[in-house]
């Protein structure tokens, strides 16, 4: 029988998984998606933490290949990192249901840009769903299986922070068609992008985006409320839910699968309204697409592009209202925890006054006073191949105060191809890399990883040891420090290094305060 | 369309979360439609942190409009001036100050100390809603202790 639950957007993402009897789930943790994998494995499904988003997206297409029901979870930029993947099996199709769970983050809560990624259904030419709360993001989530394995394509369900976070009310569905049986068949003309294939493959995949729209004119995803006929709204999203406070009086056409569009739906709404307003958070895509077919709509003011969109802010669209906004209080900024082992490793790289890129993850808090202790962020993995190329460019004096620092889940994402840059293309004043290795992925809630030892579900795993791997990769000194209860060897070591043409590697190795505890918690459970 | 607006603030590691998890799910075995609404990731290290629970016959976005909250509840005072312009004109503050924080047998139980003061304007609820979802969402072990702190603080309030 149909249940209710009160749940957040990923925990309902989780159970229609679990419902519709995903076959595997595979992800890289990241604010906003995180959760969702997690929430999986406790529903008794099966999910694992690949070491980065290119790899989970892979095995995602792998288990499809087995017409498996697979979802690949990742933040917004993990896209960038599977981007490889995500266009080229959009010309191949897939056999089974394979879902792309991209979970943006406009205003950037916790994250490096806000990129909306609805830009990557239309430019790799693969449908994408926008659920506006848990409801949706349960039902869109079985819908985008049944969606993919019709049309034979990966779906992009697109949550965005709110979305994800935030509670609602699910009913969940007791009729949701069977999962296929697991099968392979061999499809080469299919499966195998060689040019002659592939060309053939992307009309394939310009036709199936036209059925699909085909399909949307006249989907269940469009829903048109009729009300004043002086106001339309368009809306899709979270978007949605702040335009129903904002303007309750308005028509209202809701858009779920916001790529390929419903572009004569649109038409004939914004005809049956003497004012017609598309809100939408982030980029002004479904605006502009209207333009584009000559559909008499307005966009938000540019201002509006920046941030998440709130009640408040939907009232100004639609009140085509420009003054400067108020700004909200700030609040306390987050800092690295008390006891958190980053803190000695930045206070030496601070007095030591070097030149610091950084990396993705807790540390990169050590921008912020008391250390000011980083110079550069750019994307996971960037701290080692940005500190090469400064190496290279920098007169050597400079040159050899270059220091790149990386965690160790960063370094297992794309860190450890950056050594092999560092190997492969040696600086002449050599080059001196930082592991702040404290054993988990602590930015994003303490998940597992390759280097831990244990699985996504705490189970035990090989582990694979960072000082081995670049012993093998021939990186010239590695050494493992404590830099809380050897601070003073780590400072000499660190000097020591900069001075020489070597290329180094120190792992400053002390575990996360809070994984600590975490681990401590599941080893109690254990006895019980 | 009657919405009613509460926000939980604090610090990382308060609370907070906690708290309108336990309110979020009192309101949802009420039979109300429900929005529970933060934001997790780097916000949570040792910096503010706030949560939003809209709750009626039905509600819309999850955030609550800037000036339009009914009650907030602040676990530390310093968060007071960061949130004060969210609560509306005749709504209710509710902070350390307003409950017997020397009674606590655990400091960690302020969260559900204030959630007792709360209890006693969201009126619509009984007790037992409220003891029932504490139940749910705590340790059996931790369950007496927090009990007390929010009977402490549902008596602390005359209204």
């Amino acid at each position: 029988m149909a249940k209710k639950f009160l749940l957040s957007g990923n925990e309902a993402i989780a159970m229609a998984a679990r419902d519709c009897r995903v076959s595997l789930g595979v992800g890289y943790p990241g604010t906003p998606s995180s959760e969702i994998l997690d929430e999986f494995s406790k529903l008794g499904g099966k999910a694992q933490w690949a070491p980065n988003e290119k790899v989970s997206l892979e095995v995602a297409i792998g288990g499809s290949f087995a017409q498996g029901r697979c979802m690949a979870t990742m933040k917004h930029v993990g896209v960038n990192v599977a981007a490889d993947p995500l266009f080229t099996i959009a010309y191949s199709g897939t056999p089974g249901g394979l879902v792309l769970i991209s979970a943006d983050d406009p205003g950037m809560a916790s994250s490096q840009n806000e990129q909306d990624n609805r830009r990557y259904a239309i430019s790799a030419g693969v449908p994408l769903l926008e659920p506006s709360d848990s409801q949706e993001a349960y039902d869109f989530t079985i819908k985008a299986f049944e969606l993919s394995e019709k049309y034979k394509t990966l779906v992009i369900l697109r949550m965005t922070t709110r979305v994800c976070h935030s509670k609602s009310i699910v009913v969940t569905n007791d009729n949701i068609a069977p999962a296929p049986a697991i099968s392979y068949t061999k499809d080469v003309k299919s499966n195998v992008m060689i040019p002659a294939y592939a060309r053939l493959a992307h009309k394939r995949m310009r036709q199936r985006l036209a059925d699909i729209a085909a399909f949307n004119e006249s989907s269940e995803f469009v829903k048109e409320e009729i009300n004043s006929t002086e106001l339309g709204v368009i809306s899709s999203g979270i978007s949605y839910m702040h335009v129903k406070d904002a303007a309750p009086e308005a028509s209202v056409l809701k858009i779920g699968l916001s790529y390929p569009l419903p572009i004569e739906r649109i038409r004939a709404f914004a005809a049956k309204v003497k004012r017609c307003v598309v809100v939408e958070e982030g980029d002004p895509i479904v605006a502009e697409a209207c333009l584009a077919a000559g559909i008499k709509v307005e966009g938000k003011n540019e201002m509006y592009r920046f941030g998440e969109l709130n009640v408040g802010r939907v009232r100004r669209i639609l009140a085509n209202d420009t003054t400067p906004e108020e700004a909200i209080p700030s609040g306390k900024p987050p800092q690295l925890c008390p006891g958190c082992p980053h803190r000695k490793s930045y206070e030496v790289l601070r007095d030591l006054n070097l030149i610091v890129t950084g990396d993705i993850g807790c540390y990169t808090l050590g921008v912020l006073p008391p250390f000011e202790a980083i110079d550069s962020c750019v994307c996971m993995g960037a701290s080692i191949t940005t500190g090469l190329g400064l190496r290279h460019v920098l007169p050597e004096k400079d040159a050899k105060r270059v220091v790149s620092v990386i965690g160790d889940s960063t370094f297992w994402h794309t860190g450890i191809n950056g050594i092999v840059e560092m190997v492969y293309n040696r600086p002449a004043t050599g080059h001196v890399v930082v592991i702040l290795d404290n054993g988990t992925t602590a930015m994003t809630g303490l998940q597992e990883h390759a280097g831990t030892g244990r699985h996504l579900d705490n189970s035990a795993s090989d582990k694979l040891v960072i000082e081995d791997v670049l012993k093998a990769m021939k990186v010239d000194n590695v050494d493992i420090v404590d830099t809380t209860l050897e601070n003073e060897r780590y400072k000499a070591l660190l000097q020591e290094r900069l001075a020489s043409n070597d290329i180094s590697v120190i792992i400053a190795r002390r575990p996360c305060i809070l994984g600590v505890a975490k681990l401590a918690k599941a080893a109690k459970k254990e006895v019980k | 369309m009657n919405v009613t607006n509460v926000i939980f603030a604090g610090l990382g590691g308060q609370g907070v979360l906690k708290g309108t998890d336990i309110l979020g799910e009192v309101l949802f075995e009420k039979g109300f439609d429900v929005k529970k609404s933060e934001v997790h990731g780097m916000s949570q290290r040792g910096g503010s942190v706030s949560s939003e629970v809209r709750y009626g016959e039905k509600v819309f976005s999850p955030m609550i409009p800037h000036g339009e909250a009914d009650y907030l509840i602040v676990l530390d005072e310093t968060q007071v001036e960061v949130n004060i312009s969210k609560l509306k004109k005749d709504g209710i503050l509710i902070s350390p100050k307003d409950v017997p924080t020397d009674k606590l047998a655990n400091p960690k139980a302020l969260n559900i100390m204030l959630l007792g003061a709360l209890s006693v304007y969201l009126q619509e609820i009984e007790l037992d809603a409220f003891l029932n979802a504490l139940k749910m969402f705590l340790p059996e072990k931790l369950y007496a202790m927090n009990e007390e702190a929010f009977l402490l603080g549902r008596n602390s309030v005359n209204k």
